[in-house]
């Protein structure tokens, strides 16, 4: 497999506090990759500096080889890196199979010019409807995100995503929040996307769930790699049980 | 077509401009801004100036367009740094700013501001159509901007901007461009008025003409090109039709705005469309 995302030496700290402090990793093309760690590890931050959301003190995130580190979010995702926030954020003025439209045309919204020569939103349409059903939100397609409980909100946020045909997503907890029931559909959604050619890198406290669906894990802790390598075994590691369990 | 109707079309068709500008800007984009009528005034001074100069009316409503969209484009920047109730303050400054500039320099005639202004070359019912002919021409361009991409993109922004960036959106140009074409229709606007009053005053241009543009857009619904259409052409004659509500257009004006933010939010067209949000 080839690297599709090399994370190089990230640092961030707020007031003093080192937030990540070198976290350094590599994600495979096609692999499903799963950031894990004790509350306050870091793994929300390092997504966000990998999303561009946030600017590290110093390090490099780089997409396929280009260096990305000093562009934003928006171009990130002109490069084909999808995010999805811990906290949902639908256009709560749009329809939800509209949300979608946005991202599936989201080549005539690259800039002003392009986006006031086109009209058609046709196309758009048919793929967004498209996405819906492979989310299992087809029904649901007309209605306002205010209308939907939050799993298929969080559904909804994923759809947005994979309609910007990424080809790495960053999932920031999509399960939090969700019952055991809407956590199983949801993992089982999103482990289906490395055999499309989307892959995943997914921060997540739901360790059944993680260890159900990652092929790999890097764990996390104090802003530093303490491991990385095959789910079981990461999880059989002495030091990761003692840091992640607090049993030894 | 008598004087006195030109003379309403005219100022229908001005304010027409006005409107749909400010609605691309607060309407589309959801950028609030208190200062519009300072680039109807950087149009109307620029216009003016190169008039006297003997510059002919396509150069100067060119002028006056390029101007008001190009300063429209640095007052726009401001919208990256801050949101909301910030850039209302922001927007109201700039219009404070224009007419403290223009107030105190003589070669734009001060407190007098600039009369002689040469004719359009057009009588008045003429001019009154070719007002009238850009008014329309903006009203269309707001329709198709509204059902094309940048509209909808447009209605991303003024959504959630994070959200926006997360489908790929880059916001900033988006709200540059919203400041951009929005004040340049002011301008344009501007540079008609002048051929229609031949004097213009800096008065004209201040926080009381932002206010009455706003209430246009807001009670014909912001983002809605009909409604804002309507309520500009109802607002604009409403004067004409009683000598009491020229005499208390103000007071009519602030008490419309506040009965529409209480009952129909939506403004008019809020009330003939009410659909979940």
């Amino acid at each position: 497999m080839s690297v599709l995302a090399r994370i190089d030496d990230l640092h961030v700290s707020f007031g003093g506090v080192a937030a990540a402090n070198g976290v350094s990793f590599t994600v495979e093309q096609s692999e499903f990759l799963a950031l894990i760690g004790p509350n306050g590890a870091g793994k929300t931050t390092v997504l966000r500096m990998v999303a561009g959301i946030l600017r590290p003190d110093s390090g490099r995130v780089f997409l396929a080889d280009r260096d990305v580190t000093d562009l934003p979010a928006h171009a990130r995702v002109r490069l084909g890196l999808g995010f999805t926030h811990q906290i949902v954020r639908p256009f709560y003025s749009f329809t939800t199979i509209e949300n979608v439209m946005l991202a599936a045309g989201h080549e005539r919204t690259e800039n002003p010019w392009r986006a006031i020569a086109s009209r058609s939103r046709l196309e758009a349409r048919e793929k967004a409807r498209a996405v819906l059903e492979r989310v299992g939100l087809g029904p649901q397609a007309e209605l306002s995100p205010r209308a939907l409980p939050l799993g298929q909100r969080k559904r909804l946020e994923v759809a947005r995503a994979i309609a910007l045909d990424p080809r790495l997503l960053l999932l920031d907890e999509p399960l939090a929040g969700l019952s055991s029931a809407e956590a199983t559909i949801m993992a089982d959604l999103v482990r289906t996307l490395p055999a499309q050619g989307i892959t995943v890198v997914l921060v997540e406290h739901n360790l059944g769930e993680v260890l159900r669906v990652a092929d790999r894990l890097v764990v996390l802790d104090a802003g530093r790699v303490m491991a990385e390598g095959a789910p079981q075994e990461v999880m059989a590691r002495a030091d990761v049980r003692q840091a992640y369990t607090g049993v030894v | 077509m008598s004087a006195y109707i030109a003379s309403i079309v005219s100022v229908i068709g001005i304010n027409l401009i006005l409107a749909l500008g400010l609605n691309i800007i607060t309407g589309f984009c959801g950028q609030v801004s208190l200062g519009h009528a300072a680039f109807y005034g950087l149009g109307a001074y620029t216009a003016a100036y190169l008039a006297k100069l003997g510059a002919p009316l396509p150069i100067t409503l060119l002028a006056g367009t390029a101007m008001a969209g190009a300063i429209g484009v640095v007052v726009g920047l401001t919208s990256l740094r801050v949101r909301h109730d910030f850039l209302a303050v922001t927007t109201m400054g700039i219009g404070f700013v224009f007419l403290g500039f223009v107030r105190k320099q003589k070669w734009l005639g001060g407190e007098l501001g600039i009369s002689g202004i040469p004719g359009s070359g057009l009588d008045a019912i003429p001019y009154a159509l070719l007002i009238a002919a850009f008014a329309i021409a903006v009203t269309v361009f707001s329709l198709w901007i509204k059902r094309s991409w940048m509209g909808f993109t447009f209605d991303a922004v003024a959504d959630d901007e994070d959200a926006a960036r997360t489908v790929g959106v880059n916001v900033s140009t988006y709200k540059l461009t919203a400041f951009g074409i929005g004040t340049a229709l002011a301008g344009l606007a501007g540079g008609l008025y002048v051929y229609f009053a031949r004097i213009i005053l800096p008065d004209t241009f201040d926080f009381v003409q932002s206010i009455a543009i706003l209430t246009m857009v807001v009670i014909g619904g912001t983002g809605s090109v009909w409604g804002v259409f309507a309520a500009t052409i109802a607002l604009t004659l409403l004067p004409e039709v009683s000598r009491a509500a020229a005499d208390y257009r103000l007071l009519i004006f602030g008490a419309l705005l506040i009965l529409v933010m209480r009952f129909s939010p939506g403004g008019l067209a809020g009330l003939l469309k009410r659909k979940p949000a």
